[in-house]
């Protein structure tokens, strides 16, 4: 293999497990550091300038960090319920308690540079453009349906997962650095804006439309059958207090759990979740699928929805076809009937969350704005831009329904678009993410970062009473960690950011690294290609999504190899070596965001 | 030295052995030796030996003298039994004990100094005795505890860190194992597992003194140029005569090697040691042999490694004794006090 190139901006921020996956790039292990030094408002601030709201997204993020976390990995074999760092509710311990960090904020502009920018929505992706753009100086409107901003974090997500205060206090931030919300204006034509006069607009509108279900009874039985989001919507303003005693969810997802866990709150007692395919095939995360069934509602699946079943204008239940999942010959899986006689399932009320759809029918087809047969916007993957090169696009309305961290993550390079295109500067050259190589060494054996790995399994989150969470929908469930907890969960970060780099020069094969290594993960040898060098390491690499670090040839012609999959960033290599060849170096990268930083380099005239 | 304690997370795959250890499981406590040190490999090294032969930890017993390397028991076998004895004095302690108790495999760890300068005499008994154990000699040349100082296997005319000349002519641990009858000599190189490991379980296998003299460079004092125990001097001046292929105790498995590049040595006791020839002509069984090539390439700067020679008829001290089997530790009254009849045919006898 060819020698590694660590100054590729790439090669160690993967390394950082959590980072890497998150779509904001936040600098997980440095928040998590904080945490441990009980500085919460700099854990904070780390995050806020990352994900802009870790409050929000410490209750409700759908994590990806945390599958990817090093530390699942690390625990295989070595005890009995290998899990990840808590990531998520560490950010929220950070949020929860942090002291008041306005002062940190940056301020509204003294001085506007007479751009506009209008933002459509005020859901995270529209909100991070806003952020992002309005302490440069921008002018931004932001205007939405709704009359309070935070899209569908305010209207979608329950209370009892997301109090409304935290959502006031992030959306807050944003729109107090001098930005301009009109609430309750839906945009019905986008020519009518753009007629405005604004120099660019974001479409930050999501995906707003549920899907329905249309099946015998559907029209007859209308008072009690309800589009999930909808539903889930008018809850939230309070036009909806009440639902059945015994109620139907129908579908797998994230909506779905909400719907059903909203349902127990608000008078049903008999609720149920019934999906078509199998328990492991739904959509919705782990997490929510076992935070419902806590609550005491059971899924079933297998079940087709056949008809509702009515009597005078009112429901009285619904049938359903027992079904099998089997592979036809292509290997393909399919439903087919079991043949069981049909179920029929009593109910007064029936939810339907089966997926939700983009809807743009307030955007003129003639404006030059492409959309594809799916009916999304034909846009540039990387610059957000549309082919109507003003127009930009973000959030759930870009690429169909994702989620929070994914809307904010799009915000920032809608951002970085607008920005260029408002200074006339080429949207496709992005300047690479700045990076830092920082050495952590003190002393002899003492390194800046708590380098002794914690022992200690995942910290449950504490919960609110059964009793008492499930009488109103307006309690919190999940009551946070408290500082001990918080620590002791901080502690199992593995510190991933501060890398091992090695060397070459100074190394002279004493093999003190191998040895000490508890991972196993160093090896000297003859070089190879990649395939070959996997299965001849002291440990078998067999995590081919994780890098191999390999040195130029040592004075013996072998090479340095180093696994990088299940490194526990301990630093013992580095203590163990005589020479210094290892250092534990912090790799601290800054995405590029909007402002100087994304603009390309001009050439001083001679 | 390090602060922290060696995390007890492992790799996922690392795999159990037929006691069902894992290496790790043949660890010790956590080195407070210098970062690089030689001896900190060599531990490593006998930790993978003895995972490797599936040896169980209890049945093992580390003596060892006074020095950096005789501190090394403590960081290996953490579950065996240990004595660190005076300066020089393991192999007086270990022949007691293996007297005692031949079931144990005695593991007799020390230095050069602990072994050519205090302990000279010591160790040529404990050879020509033929106590049954493996003698790891830690060679740096220096005595590095105490700061440095030449050792008595300091090459004449090396240089010291300061910059003295060593005028001493120099002891030869392996010529001297020869001489004294160790049934097996070897020497390796602690920069060198790949040929170390083999070598330590040969060692293990044999019934008899083994005596494996380890190349083991002291960064501290004796890792600089000048110096003939550096890695960079032992790399450059290591010739290997032969690596060992694998020790087996069925003799009937063959491998499929170039004729004239193998050479297989069935020991009496059933063990198969079979080696590869790096140098054609080395007959690892012929004593004489062995002493005058490693003469002959010492005297030309080389430092001869690998499996030098193994007597395959070797004994021990317990056959020449004719001791009995069983631990002291098991023998009953009955066993130790006959009673006046065994006495009395005893007087017999004699009379
Ligand atoms: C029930 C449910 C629960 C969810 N839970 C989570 C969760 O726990 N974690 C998570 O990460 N994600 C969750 N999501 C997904 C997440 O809410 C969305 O992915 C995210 O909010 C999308 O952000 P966005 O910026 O695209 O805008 P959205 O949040 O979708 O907001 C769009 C806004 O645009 C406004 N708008 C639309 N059209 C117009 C128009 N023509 N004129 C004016 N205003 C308009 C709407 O009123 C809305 O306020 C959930 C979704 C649902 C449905
Ligand atoms: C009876 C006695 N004399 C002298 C000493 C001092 N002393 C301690 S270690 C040592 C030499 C150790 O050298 P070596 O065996 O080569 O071990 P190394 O530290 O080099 O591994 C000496 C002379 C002692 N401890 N006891
Ligand atoms: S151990 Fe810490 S730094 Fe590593 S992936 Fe997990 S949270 Fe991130
Ligand atoms: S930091 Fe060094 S010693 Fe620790 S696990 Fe990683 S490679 Fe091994
Ligand atoms: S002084 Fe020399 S022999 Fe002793 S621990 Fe340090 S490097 Fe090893
Ligand atoms: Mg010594």
């Amino acid at each position: 293999m060819d020698p590694t190139n660590i100054r590729d901006p790439d090669y160690f921020h993967k390394v950082v497990d959590c980072q890497w996956a998150c779509p904001a790039h936040t600098p997980v292990p440095e928040y998590i550091r904080l945490i441990s030094a009980g500085r919460y408002s700099d854990a904070y601030m780390v995050n806020w300038a990352s994900n802009v709201f870790p409050g929000i997204l410490g209750r409700t993020c759908d994590r990806p960090c945390e599958p990817a976390c090093r530390r699942g990995r690390v625990e295989e074999e070595n005890v009995e319920k290998p899990e990840p760092v808590a990531i998520c509710r560490l950010k929220r311990v950070a949020a929860d308690l942090k002291d008041d960090i306005r002062d940190r904020l940056p301020r509204p502009p003294t001085q506007r540079n007479g751009k506009r920018v209008a933002c459509i929505g005020a859901g995270p992706s529209a909100l991070t453009v806003a952020r992002d753009l309005a302490p440069l100086g921008y002018s931004l409107t932001v205007l939405d349906a709704d009359p309070k901003a935070g899209g569908f974090m305010r209207t979608q997500v329950p209370r009892f997962r997301l109090p409304e205060s935290v959502i006031d206090e992030e959306t807050g931030y944003i729109l107090d650095l001098g930005v301009e919300f009109i609430g309750g204006r839906r945009i019905d034509s986008l020519e009518d804006l753009l007629a405005e006069g604004y120099d660019a607009v974001f479409v930050g509108s999501g995906a707003p439309r549920g899907r329905d279900l249309q099946l015998p009874g559907r029209t007859e039985a209308a008072k009690h059958i309800h589009i999930g989001i909808d539903w889930l919507a008018s809850v939230s303003f309070g036009h909806i207090e009440k639902v059945g005693r015994r109620v139907i969810v129908l579908g797998g997802g994230n909506t779905a759990m909400d719907c059903c866990r909203s349902a127990r709150r608000l008078g049903g007692e008999e609720v149920k979740v019934i999906v078509r395919s199998g328990f492991d095939e739904m959509k919705a995360s782990p997490w929510e699928k076992e935070d419902a069934m806590h609550e005491g509602i059971p899924i079933l699946n297998f079940m087709v929805p056949k008809s509702f079943e009515h009597e005078n204008g009112r429901l009285t239940g619904m049938t359903f076809e027992k079904v099998q999942a089997v592979r036809d010959a292509d290997g393909r899986r399919t439903l087919v009937p079991t043949g069981e006689p049909d179920v029929l399932v009593p109910c007064d009320e029936v939810l339907v969350a089966v997926g939700q759809e983009n809807a743009f029918p307030w955007i003129e087809r003639d404006l030059g704005l492409e959309f594809d047969r799916h009916g999304l916007p034909v846009l540039d993957a990387k610059t957000m831009q549309s082919t109507l090169p003003r127009v930009f696009f973000g959030g759930d309305a870009a690429f169909g329904p994702k989620n929070i961290i994914t809307a904010v993550a799009q915000g920032h390079e809608a951002a970085v678009s607008i920005d260029k295109f408002l200074q006339g500067e080429d949207l496709s050259e992005r300047p690479a993410p700045h990076l830092n190589l920082v050495s952590q060494k003190m002393g002899i054996h003492e390194w800046s970062y708590d380098n002794d790995v914690s022992q200690s399994s995942r910290q449950a989150v504490p919960w609110a009473a059964a009793d008492k969470a499930l009488k109103s929908i307006k309690v919190e469930v999940e009551l946070g960690f408290d500082a001990a907890a918080a620590f002791r969960e901080a502690q199992r970060c593995l510190n991933c950011d501060v890398q091992t780099v090695f060397a070459k020069s100074l190394c002279i094969e004493c093999d003190a690294c191998v040895d000490i290594c508890p991972m196993d993960s160093i090896t000297f040898t003859m070089n190879g290609d990649e395939a070959d060098l996997r299965v001849r390491l002291k440990a078998p690499a067999e995590n081919t999504a994780q890098a191999l670090y390999v040195s130029e040839p040592l004075r013996t012609n072998r090479v340095m190899v180093k696994d990088e999959d299940v490194c526990l960033h301990c630093g013992l290599c580095a203590e163990r070596c005589p020479t210094g060849a290892w250092d534990m170096q912090k790799f601290l990268i800054e995405m590029t965001h909007a402002g100087p930083g994304c603009r390309t380099p001009r050439r001083e005239a001679a | 030295m390090t602060y922290i304690a060696k995390p007890r997370l492992h790799h996922p795959t690392l795999p159990e052995n037929r006691v069902g250890f894992t290496r790790r499981d043949y660890e010790g406590k956590i080195s407070t030796l210098c970062a690089g040190c030689g001896h900190d490999s060599i531990s490593a090294a006998i930790i993978e030996a003895c995972w490797e032969m599936d040896i169980e930890p209890h049945r093992v017993a580390k003596l060892s003298g006074i020095g950096c390397s005789s501190k090394t028991p403590d960081y290996f076998l953490g579950n065996s039994h240990g004595f660190n004895t005076v300066h020089g004095r393991m192999p007086s302690v270990l022949t007691g004990a293996n007297l005692a108790n031949r079931t144990l495999l005695y593991l007799g760890v020390s230095g050069d100094g602990d072994s050519a300068s205090i302990g000279l005499g010591q160790f040529a008994h404990v050879m020509r005795r033929g106590v049954n154990m493996v003698y790891i000699l830690e060679n740096n040349g220096v005595y590095g505890l105490t700061k440095g100082q030449f050792s008595a296997t300091a090459d004449q005319g090396s240089k010291s860190k300061r910059g003295a000349v060593n005028t001493d002519a120099p002891i030869d641990t392996v010529s001297l194992a020869l001489i004294m009858g160790a049934t097996f000599v070897a020497r390796g190189f602690s920069g060198d597992k790949r040929q170390l490991v083999p070598l330590l379980r040969a060692a293990i296998a044999h019934k008899g003194a083994a005596f494996v003299d380890v190349i083991s460079p002291c960064v501290a004092f004796n890792n600089h140029p000048g110096s003939t125990r550096s890695y960079d001097y032992v790399r450059e001046h290591n010739e290997a005569v032969n690596r060992i292929d694998f020790i087996e105790t069925r003799p009937e498995v063959t491998a499929d090697y170039e004729e004239g590049h193998v050479v297989e040595i069935p020991h009496h006791d059933g063990t198969l040691l079979r080696l590869r020839k790096l140098h054609g002509e080395y007959d690892p069984t012929d004593r004489i042999g062995a002493m005058n090539y490693v003469q002959h390439h010492q005297a030309r700067g080389e430092i001869v490694t690998g499996l030098l020679y193994a007597d395959p008829h070797a004994e021990d001290l317990h056959e020449h004794l004719y001791t009995v089997d069983a631990p002291f530790n098991g023998l009953t009254e009955e066993d130790l006090c006959p009673g006046a009849a065994a006495l009395e045919a005893i007087n017999a006898s004699l009379r």
